[in-house]
């Protein structure tokens, strides 16, 4: 179970391994994007972490809608508008709650994934944050029942097989679209940034 | 009058669009919407709703986008939009569909026609 206090400091963290990724994610959008991934998601989550000292007695609910907005208010690239649609639907998934369990969690990824779909009109298989969201999701749903570090532990295992896959697509999706099949052998910056958000929950609950 | 925003990773683009459209249509109000509050390239969800305020109008307002997250921030900015005019994504080319769509609002024309208009924009070949 998590709580808001345990939600925010999973939100310190994933903005701290997004600062330390910084350039490696940029350096991944290089070839394929417009260079600007580690750099936009790092001023993202810089701003995120601003707010959270405000959020402590908010509920979860809150805390994620305020997460999505301000994602969206300052990331500048692609990633704003689909991470911030991802922690809203999230934060909508949540509801009412002021802890949420591990079902919960497949819940709200399920509905941050939905979310995606619609904004990037987007699917799997296309070089994507979705290739690693949706094989996490489908994981943590096959791995329901298991205790929540092992759950967790099943969904990034499988974004992390799902960020390799991406190397073998071809971008129809997003800036990397105009290069057609140059874009073969190269791994996708948003679902390794999305398995780095992840790995943080995981990590937590290992 | 209809208003028109003009959204692009660039400030200069949306600047350089912004101008060419007033060259055949000074009257109306046009917002130039484009790159990071820093002068970085990108789109700036905040940028796009001051577009939007700085030239509403009561017949409603066109929004142009560029590529990717372009179209996605105006699309976040029309969710979020709680006012009582109609606004709408105009689908075409910015460039052409600035001066299409600045043209057209000149001439009176309502929210929809301008849009059907842009759309038209993006099908009319350069080359004959």
């Amino acid at each position: 179970m998590a709580s808001t206090a345990q939600v925010i400091k999973l939100l310190e963290d994933m903005s701290a391994i997004i600062q330390e990724n910084k350039d490696f994610l940029t350096q991944l959008d290089m070839p394929i994007g417009d260079s600007d991934h580690g750099i936009n998601m790092a001023r993202g989550f810089q701003a995120v972490t601003e707010k959270l000292p405000a959020l402590a007695d908010k509920d979860i609910p809150t805390v994620l809608k305020t997460v999505g907005m301000t994602l969206v208010s300052t990331v500048g690239g692609a990633s704003g508008p689909l991470y911030g649609t991802a922690f809203m639907k999230a934060a909508v998934a949540a509801a009412g709650k002021s802890e949420v369990n591990i079902d919960d969690f497949i819940a709200m990824l399920s509905a941050a994934i939905e979310g995606v779909k619609l904004r990037g009109k987007a699917t799997t298989g296309e070089q994507t944050m979705l290739d690693a969201m949706v094989p996490a999701l489908e994981a943590m749903e096959g791995a329901k029942g298991a205790p929540a570090g092992d759950v967790l532990a099943a969904g990034l295992a499988a974004a992390q097989e799902g960020v390799e896959k991406t190397k073998d697509m071809i971008a129809t999706k997003g800036r990397a679209s105009y290069l057609g099949e140059r874009s073969l052998g190269h791994q996708d910056p948003g679902a390794t940034s999305f398995t780095l958000l992840l790995s943080v929950i995981a990590k937590a609950y290992a | 009058m209809v208003g028109i925003v003009i959204v692009s990773h660039s400030q200069k683009v949306a600047e350089g669009a912004r101008e060419l459209a007033l060259q055949m249509a000074p009257a109306v109000a046009i917002a130039a919407a484009g790159g990071l509050p820093d002068g970085g390239i990108g789109t700036d969800f905040q940028r796009i709703c001051d577009g939007v305020e700085a030239v509403r109008s009561d017949d409603g307002v066109a929004i142009l986008f560029d590529m990717g997250s372009a179209l996605m921030t105006a699309e976040m900015v029309l969710d979020a939009y709680d006012g009582d005019i109609p606004v709408k994504l105009a689908d075409g080319p910015v460039v052409e569909g600035a001066i299409v769509a600045a043209v057209s609002a000149g001439a009176g024309m309502d929210l929809d026609t301008i849009l059907a208009s842009v759309r038209q924009a993006a099908q009319v070949p350069k080359l004959q």
